[in-house]
């Protein structure tokens, strides 16, 4: 018995052995890769050789190619976006991009993570560009036509990608302009009788406006904003707030950013605005639930939430996009959006380059602002116009709107989201202008926590 | 019939045959084994396996904690960040007056502290009473015992995102609970924006969604004590709340210090249901230690590793105080 045991063992030995040899065989089946990897690699570490590129490319295309697309949507984005990268692979047999949908809050806080440890996927869409400096890859050798990847995005924001004291590379493109501003219940406005205000009104007015409307058609709550320091940053540099200074440092405490804080003090104080948006909790609230609840007559958000009313509201009211309120410093939003950029982890970066320069075509890219109805922020796309896929005026008109606050975007407005610290500021300010609202710090309090916790962050980042 | 009883001892056989053949198996290889290592080194080699699972996934991140604490920066890899001493300890705790959290350089830390305090001393002391009666009570004979039994426990398998969840739905300003009071007529209460209505409701939520478990063990425990010590304690005369103090309390005490020491550790440990609840507010309010840790390790936009593990460490020094004085109370019952 215990021989026929043994022989059993030495058979189950030989089948893990057999195993082996089935890995084994790999790298001679793939035998290919370990030559073209460096072909590849080179021309990423290396001043661009525009000879290899194509070498490179012709090697890997005969290569199945699977590369990971991390993304988010507000809205219809990932729909439209997988309608794009179905028509690329159709086009690239051999490229096969897995779209993998994540919450905004992966994108936020597992990805810099996941790249950092060299987990990361081939591509992302982002809105945090300094989370992830350093890390991104250099697609210039790679593009075909890199003289109109670059000439055709916003040069601060192409800046914003690349690493400190680097001038050239092109790791990614905005898929989206944003523009922050305000959301107003038109239906209320009517049933009150009043005339919604136009251009020049300053927040006070506005405040007892919606304030009016409210009591006028019974709705509860006047007016509000989201819980961040992006949306709280386009009113309080309306006041007259210096966020950011010459030498690129946030300054926080200044008589326009009080101003704001006090006057959001005083919605709470007055009852007229949601309380659940700023007092509860760390997290990133949008008054827009509100606002498409009918609950609320006016909400500062951003352009993105087009989409978004255009699905939920419906035709249950109508509603309008106004110019960003006035005061001391003059009429702004602040502008931001998302971006799809590359990894330098990538191991197949000729492919990653290719579906950029794909994404980036004026057909394809007009496709995705159109579908999402999105602010374009490709050049070519924008001078051309957009035909936006919309039966909706309100639609058009609230587009229009945001079109004409760009020119009004004062220079801290367009600085801050490109900023490499932003989300330092964006977060600790609505933490600590929370805590300020529920009576746990004073203002002067905030202002310092404030300031100490984005000086914190930095001296953290630059250890 | 007959091929039926064949056919099944045949199987019967075959089953037999195949656990013998396992059995052989691992004798054949732990036989060799022991021949080779020994008899004393036997033992060990049984416990390897949890032991490596043990090591790889608690004690080397646990190793790995400590080497975050001291270093500073925001990169991932322990290699790569700055060995800053006692800076990331300093920093937490730096105070004018350890009462005032505004006074302290990481303010936050210690409001998370301090709300950490008050929710272990009054929801634990909650839920061991909660705990307790509802054992007793289902320890009676009732109608519907088990069915009740079921419920109390039912919580305790739903997970804690959606237990936050459902009572966000209840308690929020336009929720079911405002509902039926405006129904009457009567005003809204902002309860997860009302600092000390957030900090009860969040106990409450707890104590509801964890009690089952606690209730279980003192059922068990209770189930134990034999029935002739309470009919001995009534023929001596003694009522029903003399035996529960001199019979029913003391021979649960051990079950006590479990519940005690478990709810207690978990009480620390609160994040869950109440970063889903309240995420930490209204400001601060319901902001506890791990909530903190989190945030500052992965929240924050900027990733303080070091604050958050150095943080970490000193929750985990309360916690193994916590745990002596528990060992020493539960010695001194024995």
């Amino acid at each position: 018995m215990k021989k026929l045991l043994l022989i059993l063992v030495l058979i189950f030995a030989v089948v893990l052995t057999a195993c082996g040899p089935k890995n084994t065989p790999a790298p001679a089946v793939d035998e290919p890769a370990p030559v073209e990897e460096p072909v590849v690699e080179e021309p990423a570490t290396e001043v661009p050789q525009p000879t290899e590129a194509p070498v490179a490319e012709e090697l890997e295309v005969m290569e199945p190619v699977e590369l990971r697309f991390s993304y988010y949507a507000d809205g219809n984005e990932a729909d439209v976006m997988q309608g794009l990268v179905d028509k690329f692979m159709a086009a690239n047999p051999n490229i096969t991009v897995v779209l993998d949908v994540v919450p905004y809050q992966t994108i936020d806080e597992q990805l810099p993570i996941q790249v950092e440890t060299g987990e990361g996927p081939d591509l992302a869409r982002i809105t945090n560009f300094g989370a992830f400096r350093g890390k991104l890859l250099d697609l210039r050798p790679y593009l075909e036509d890199a003289d109109y990847f670059e000439a055709n995005f916003p040069a601060p924001v192409l800046a914003a990608m690349r690493s400190e004291g680097d001038t050239t590379a092109l790791s990614g493109f905005p898929d989206a302009l944003t523009i922050t501003g305000p959301y107003v219940n038109k239906t209320l406005f009517d049933q009150a009788g009043i005339e919604i205000p136009g251009e020049g009104t300053t927040w006070q007015e506005w405040t007892d406006i919606t304030k009016q409307v409210a009591e006028a058609t019974g709705v509860q709550y006047a007016i509000s904003v989201d819980r961040t320091g992006h949306r709280f940053a386009g009113p309080a540099m309306s006041m007259g707030a210096t966020l950011i200074d010459e030498n690129g440092n946030f300054t926080v405490d200044t008589p326009g950013f009080r101003a704001y804080a006090e006057l959001i003090n005083s919605w709470h104080e007055d009852g007229i605005t949601p309380t659940e948006v700023w007092l509860v909790g760390d997290s990133l609230n949008s008054c827009i639930d509100f606002f498409k609840s009918g609950d609320l007559v006016m909400c500062m958000s951003g352009s993105w939430q087009i989409n978004g009313l255009v699905n939920d509201v419906g035709d249950a009211f109508d509603w309008v996009v106004v110019p960003n309120p006035t005061g001391d410093g003059g009429s702004t939003g602040v502008a931001g959006g998302s971006a799809v950029v590359a990894f330098a982890d990538s191991e197949h970066p000729a492919e990653v380059a290719k579906l950029m320069e794909f994404l980036i075509q004026p057909e394809n890219f007009s496709e995705f602002s159109a579908n999402t109805l999105s602010l374009p922020a490709q050049k070519e796309v924008a001078s051309n116009g957009v035909a936006f896929k919309t039966d909706q005026q309100a639609v058009l008109d609230a587009l229009s709107v945001f079109t004409n606050e760009v020119p009004k975007l004062q220079d801290q407005a367009v600085a801050l989201n490109v900023h490499p610290y932003a989300f330092a500021y964006y977060r600790n300010s609505a933490n600590r202008i929370g805590q300020y609202l529920t009576g746990e710090l004073t203002l002067d309090e905030t202002m310092q926590r404030l300031q100490q916790d984005i000086d914190d962050a930095i001296a953290e980042a630059n250890q | 019939m007959a091929l039926a009883t064949t056919i099944q001892r045949y199987l019967s056989k075959i089953s037999e045959g195949i656990g013998q053949l396992f059995v052989n198996f691992f004798d054949l290889i732990f036989g060799s084994l022991q021949k080779l290592i020994g008899l004393k080194a036997m033992p060990y080699v049984f416990v390897l396996p949890n032991l490596l699972i043990f090591g790889i996934f608690i004690l080397f991140p646990m190793l790995l904690n400590f080497r975050y604490a001291f270093t500073g920066g925001t990169s991932f890899f322990p290699d790569q960040r700055e060995w800053v001493g006692l800076a990331n300890f300093k920093q937490l705790l730096t105070c004018g007056n350890f009462l005032d959290p505004n006074s302290c350089r990481e303010d936050l830390f210690w409001r998370a502290l301090f709300n950490t305090g008050g929710y272990v001393v009054f929801q634990v002391g909650l839920m061991v009473v909660v705990s307790l009666i509802t054992a007793l009570v289902l320890n009676r004979k009732i109608r519907a015992r088990g069915f009740f039994r079921s419920v109390y426990f039912y919580p305790v398998l739903l997970s804690p995102i959606v237990v936050a969840l459902i009572w966000k739905w209840i308690l929020q300003e336009n929720g079911l609970f405002n509902g039926i009071l405006t129904s009457f007529g009567l005003d809204k209460i902002p309860f997860l924006v009302n600092a000390q209505w957030a900090q009860f409701w969040v106990i409450i939520i707890s104590v509801w969604a964890f009690m089952g478990f606690y209730t279980l063990i003192l059922l068990a425990g209770l189930q134990s004590i034999p029935a002739n010590l309470y009919e001995a304690a009534s023929i001596d005369g003694a009522d029903e709340w003399k035996s529960f103090w001199n019979v029913t309390l003391p021979l649960l005490m051990p079950q006590m210090v479990v519940v005690l020491v478990l709810a207690l550790i978990r009480a620390v440990q609160i994040f869950d249901i109440v970063f889903a609840f309240t995420g930490g507010g209204p400001g601060t309010a319901t902001l506890y230690l791990v909530q903190y840790i989190y945030s500052k390790g992965f929240a924050s936009p900027s990733k303080q590793f070091g604050l958050a593990a150095a943080a970490s460490l000193i929750m985990a020094g309360i916690l193994i105080v916590l745990t002596v004085i528990q060992q020493i109370i539960r010695k001194e019952e024995e």
